[in-house]
């Protein structure tokens, strides 16, 4: 069985950032990710990212992964492993990995310090004829379009005005798809009001306080109905609109991917601010287990520009766990916290903290305390 | 209408973000619709002569010293919310000239009339594109030629999709 100082389990933004940073220092690396190609959520990302220009700011999601990949092919010490899926975590430290294209081949690896960035899994809605084809999760939609160039469709309603469902919608559009309406619960715009911005002024209605009633169809989507709600979420009579549409785009959501952070017995709560059940962990996204470490939105829901940060954190303290520290590695340590600090520093972040701080052990077993 | 309902900035959110009249009458001059406090700062970064202004906080909305902007429109594809415009009130007598960001195809060409689009994508006149510029990034900027009455109200287009035979 071959050992690996350190197993990044999953190769998206966080797992990305947290290879690279751990890889120089030296420590031997096992990258494991089940995509085609490594990337997660960045190669389907066409939109400019928001942040910090010390960071990926202005920079498209693919160019960012595209980087990542051209740093990891320079490092001997990394090996990558797509198409591949880990299993399972036993309690004598080891993981299963079942690996190609039909999962027919099953890799055993110890590790000696795991660092899980499994990311996300997105939420559904319920509703009648939710399982008719035609109704979609965003995430797929991107994934058809923008990594296998296929139309889901002719016609879209898309449900949430949160940032995937306005950078969708505006990538439905590029596609020369007609994006009928975007629905959104709440009373206000989710996302950044830029994004919402940018599909108003192709002539998409957002309709907040509303949201899907009805979908109708045969065999497939046919048209849909949304409704206006209250604020405990009941539907007011006589505001029905009917928009004729094939497909039904869901951005209601994500909830983190920690199948593998219950196995291994890590401390988990639900905290609500971050989406979900996610592993405490220390200021170094160390998690209750001394070998295991969390990056991303594993972590709790956030963006890809501090999941990446996060990534470096989990990459830097699990090499220096091993002793494998870099000899700036207080410098590097101060300035990734500083770079995330100055990242949540805003009202939109301002739950996402809150959500940080409950689900955050008490210092004592981590390398340094930084904020 | 707020920008934070529906995506479409209030009369007096835009009030907040127009270049001063004064400054619109001498010079090309950029228009920065950026309204929220959220990270990002590309656009002080993008900028050659310094006119907007270094961010203290990444968080910042950013701020713009007209006197030192040169209506170059750098700034315009660094915008990963393309919400960054120029405008030149003094294109002729009747006519402005604005910049803005384009992702769309097909792309327009040099001599073009366009649908010029409101901030709610409605169409409110027909508008000559003049210049299409590639840039590094992808994001092209597009200068149309306005009735100078719409320089702050036309802020997208429509090019027509020709179809073959």
């Amino acid at each position: 069985m071959k050992e690996y100082d350190i197993v990044v389990v999953g190769g998206g933004p966080a797992g990305l950032a947290a290879a690279t940073t751990a890889a120089r220092s030296k420590a031997s690396i096992l990258l494991v990710d089940d995509g085609l190609q490594l990337g997660g959520q960045l190669i389907k990302q066409t939109h400019k990212f928001f942040g910090s220009t010390e960071q990926f700011a202005g920079i498209r999601g693919i160019d960012i992964a595209r980087n990542f990949i051209a740093e990891i092919n320079q490092f001997p010490n990394i090996e990558v492993l797509i198409q591949s899926t880990v299993i399972g975590y036993y309690e004598d430290g080891i993981l299963t990995i079942l690996e190609g294209y039909n999962g027919n081949k099953l890799t055993l690896v110890k590790p000696h310090r795991i660092i899980i960035a499994t990311g996300a899994s997105e939420n559904m809605l319920p509703f009648v004829n939710n399982d008719l084809p035609g109704v979609y999760g965003a995430g797929a939609v991107q994934t058809l379009m923008n990594v296998y160039g296929v139309l889901p469709g002719k016609a879209v309603l898309m449900v949430g005005a949160g940032n995937i469902g306005l950078i969708v919608s505006y990538q439905l559009v590029q596609a020369g798809i007609e994006v009928k309406a975007i629905v959104e619960a709440l009373p206000h715009i989710g996302g950044y009001w830029v994004h919402a911005s940018k599909v108003r002024r192709l002539g998409i209605p957002i309709y907040t306080r509303s949201t899907l009633k009805e979908v109708k169809g045969k065999e497939q989507v046919e048209s849909v109905t949304i409704a206006h709600i209250d604020n405990q979420f009941n539907f007011l009579p006589k505001t029905e609109m009917e928009f004729t549409v094939d497909t039904v785009c869901l951005a209601v959501g994500l909830s983190p991917l920690s199948e593998l952070l219950w196995q291994a017995g890590c401390q988990m709560a639900y905290i609500p601010e971050l989406c979900g059940y996610v592993a405490l962990r220390d200021e170094n996204m160390k998690t209750s287990q001394n070998h295991i470490y969390i990056a991303g939105d594993v972590a709790g829901i956030e963006e890809a520009s501090s999941a990446m940060i996060e990534g470096q954190i989990a990459g830097l303290n699990a090499a220096a766990s091993l002793g494998f520290s870099l000899p700036q590695y207080q410098e590097l340590n101060l300035t990734y916290h500083r770079q995330l600090a100055q990242l949540r520093h805003n009202k939109v972040s301002e739950a996402i903290i809150r959500g940080i701080q409950k689900a955050t052990l008490s210092k004592g077993g981590s390398h340094v305390c930084c904020l | 209408m707020s920008v934070a309902y529906n995506g479409v900035p209030s009369k007096e959110e835009l009030e907040r973000v127009t270049p001063p009249p004064e400054i619109l009458a001498q010079k090309a001059v950029v228009m920065l619709e950026c309204f929220q406090n959220i990270p990002c700062d590309p656009c002080a970064h993008s900028c050659p002569t310094g006119a907007i202004l270094p961010f203290a906080d990444i968080n910042d909305l950013p701020k713009v010293d007209y006197s030192k902007c040169s209506g170059c429109g750098l700034c315009i594809a660094s915008c990963p919310g393309l919400a960054i415009f120029v405008l030149d009130m003094n294109y002729s007598p009747q006519e402005a000239l604005i910049k803005l960001p384009y992702e769309m195809l097909p792309l327009p060409h040099k001599g073009e009339m366009v649908s010029g689009l409101d901030r709610e994508g409605r169409p409110v006149a027909q508008v000559k594109v003049v210049k299409v510029q590639k840039t590094k990034n992808k994001t092209y900027i597009v200068s149309i030629i306005v009735p100078k009455e719409l320089a702050l109200v036309i802020r997208n287009i429509k090019v027509e999709v020709k179809t073959d035979g």
